[in-house]
């Protein structure tokens, strides 16, 4: 049997063109509320549709005009089984508390982050115990290259405004802080879709380059220097990049689904609203760091005793830590 | 012509019913991308002028400035087109691309956020190289962030309001004339012949006129090797005509 298909559009045509209307209303309004009488309405016309479809790829052959009935029903079945809620307004207090939520939720991920950084840490102090040349292979940075002594006498002989070599230049080497740390926290977060290799090396490789630092400084002398040099930002840059790692593992876990029945594109559905808390949390953390680092970190004794410095990132830590473990619990 | 199966994504809703959404290829999205980062290196140019006002304050805000809008634009520019424009950057809309989930629902913030973040991994090592990859070895052509966001990239058809007249214009058909003819090809032709003729019809004024010549004849010869209608019928229809009347004969027309 093939359709009549000039009778089939003919009687059908208004319920597609209403159809239509109603898809394209929706569209241009995501917040239209439908009434219940609405509702039933696109329902009734998605079922009459998805019937004509049917029909059509039974008795007829039209290909356009099946691609004109498909697209409807591919449409009106997106707003029909849509059973996540809609997106209204942003509503600040419930979207600063899913991100601690979001923390304490995979709190697994986040203690695995932290190990990865510690083993990388442990690695990096005793490679530079063992072999202090293996410096320049641990830490290819220019301004940790030299001594500790050597860093140290300059640093605290430039702590006045005249001798000072980040005069007018402290926005924008906070600007640069900012991005790229921003960049380095997305991308051990990102790094989790290689289902979570890419984040175990760069979680790894940030602990040993702290680890081999804090063996150099620590080694000759100079951790109360350390301190007062990290701490401001570390405090809060540290964190951060775990909590980037985070979300990489997380992330990883969800591609890889170890005996979860769910399907993978449930189980990354699951998440999708933690990592995107964690990142967006963890961004703007780092904001605040890059401030910290250009505006406090560089600056040293005489001008900011270390003792200020070390107490000032010790209260970060500690409002980190309250935030992330008591907002948002019921 | 309806998509092949293996460029389309298959979606069966709980009524049973399945439709196919056709997706981009990696070279529609490629060229889509190159427009988006014209457009963020346009972007760029107008921060930086933006930004000279700033200089007042001094150059050091204003270079700091410029590095954190530019970083913002960059992250945030296919973000916010794909929420406002439902999946749509601007290359995207250009070419007619957009965003959807990959079990055809809406679109949802999170997964807009995650996709994008995800083109760190993507771009490695350079030039999307790594999500170039994944989009030719991946059934659904998704990039690694498509694939952590669940979605993917539909190539858009434009929605064609169906023309009756096309398909069977009011004109008398000598071949309805024979009902009993009708009906044996009705019940004799293959469907995918049909669906070929009418994609042909619809299509004629696009032919070269030898190729249109030799296709028509080809379809006409077709249809007359099924059902041998009097001569008082087809007498002077060219092969064309011929194939419009056995579409409309077969469509009851």
């Amino acid at each position: 049997m093939i359709l009549d298909l000039p009778r089939f559009v003919t009687s059908e045509r208004v319920y597609w063109n209403e159809l239509q209307a109603l898809l394209d209303r929706l569209r241009l309004e995501p917040n239209w509320h439908m009434s219940i009488a609405e509702i039933e309405r696109l329902h009734y016309l998605y079922e009459r549709c998805s019937a004509d479809l049917v029909r059509l790829d039974t008795f007829a052959t039209e290909p356009q005009l099946r691609a004109y009935v498909e697209s409807l029903v591919s449409r009106a079945y997106a707003e029909i089984h849509e059973t996540r809620a809609r997106a209204g307004k942003i509503r600040w207090g419930a979207f600063i508390a899913a991100f601690p939520r979001a923390f304490r939720r995979h709190l697994g991920a986040f203690r695995l982050a932290v190990g990865l950084t510690v083993a990388g840490c442990a690695f990096g102090w005793f490679a530079i115990r063992v072999d202090p040349d293996a410096k320049a292979v641990l830490m290819p940075f220019p301004g940790l290259m030299g001594s500790p002594a050597k860093r140290v006498a300059q640093e605290e002989s430039a702590g006045n405004a005249k001798t000072d070599p980040l005069r007018g230049h402290k926005a924008s080497f906070s600007a640069q802080l900012m991005t790229h740390n921003i960049q380095v926290t997305v991308t051990a977060l990102a790094a989790g879709v290689t289902w979570g290799v890419g984040t175990i090396i760069l979680l790894f490789y940030n602990g040993v380059i702290l680890g081999a630092v804090s063996a150099d400084y620590v080694g000759a002398g100079y951790g109360q220097f350390l301190a007062g040099w990290l701490l401001p930002h570390g405090a809060i840059e540290i964190p951060a990049i775990l909590l980037g790692g985070q979300g990489g593992l997380v992330l990883a876990s969800a591609l890889i689904g170890w005996g979860e029945r769910a399907t993978r594109a449930e189980r990354l559905r699951a998440v999708a609203h933690d990592l995107l808390a964690i990142a967006l949390g963890a961004a703007a953390m780092l904001v605040w760091a890059g401030i910290v680092e250009a505006f406090v970190s560089q600056y040293h004794q005489p001008l900011l005793p270390y003792s200020l410095k070390i107490a000032f990132g010790i209260l970060e830590m500690a409002a980190l830590t309250i935030f992330l473990w008591r907002v948002g619990r019921t | 012509m309806t998509p092949t199966r293996a460029s389309s994504l298959r979606i069966e809703t709980p009524e049973g019913v399945v439709f196919s959404l056709r997706l981009a290829s990696p070279v529609l999205r490629a060229l889509a991308w190159g427009v988006d980062a014209l457009v963020l290196v346009a972007a760029a140019t107008m921060i930086e002028e933006g930004t000279r006002v700033f200089a007042l304050l001094g150059a050091d805000w204003a270079t700091a400035l410029t590095a954190v809008l530019y970083f913002a634009a960059s992250i945030a520019y296919a973000m916010i087109f794909e929420w406002f424009w439902r999946g749509q950057t601007l290359g995207k809309r250009m070419f007619g691309l957009r965003v959807v989930d990959a079990q055809g629902l809406r679109l949802r913030p999170a997964q807009v956020v995650l996709r994008n973040l995800l083109r760190a991994v993507d771009f490695l090592p350079a030039a999307y190289l790594v999500g170039v990859t994944a989009c030719l070895v991946s059934r659904k052509g998704q990039r690694l962030g498509d694939l952590a966001a669940n979605t993917v990239v539909l190539r858009e058809s434009k929605l064609v309001e169906p023309d009756v007249e096309q398909i069977a214009p009011a004109k008398y058909n000598s071949l309805a004339a024979f009902p009993h003819l009708a009906a044996r090809l009705r019940s004799r032709v293959d469907p995918e012949a049909v669906r070929i003729a009418v994609t042909a019809l619809a299509l004629r004024d696009g032919y070269d006129p030898p190729a249109r010549v030799e296709l028509f004849g080809e379809l006409a010869g077709y249809f007359r090797a099924l059902v041998g209608f009097p001569e008082e019928a087809v007498e002077g229809l060219t092969d064309e005509q011929y194939v419009r009347s056995a579409v409309r004969a077969i469509y009851g027309k």
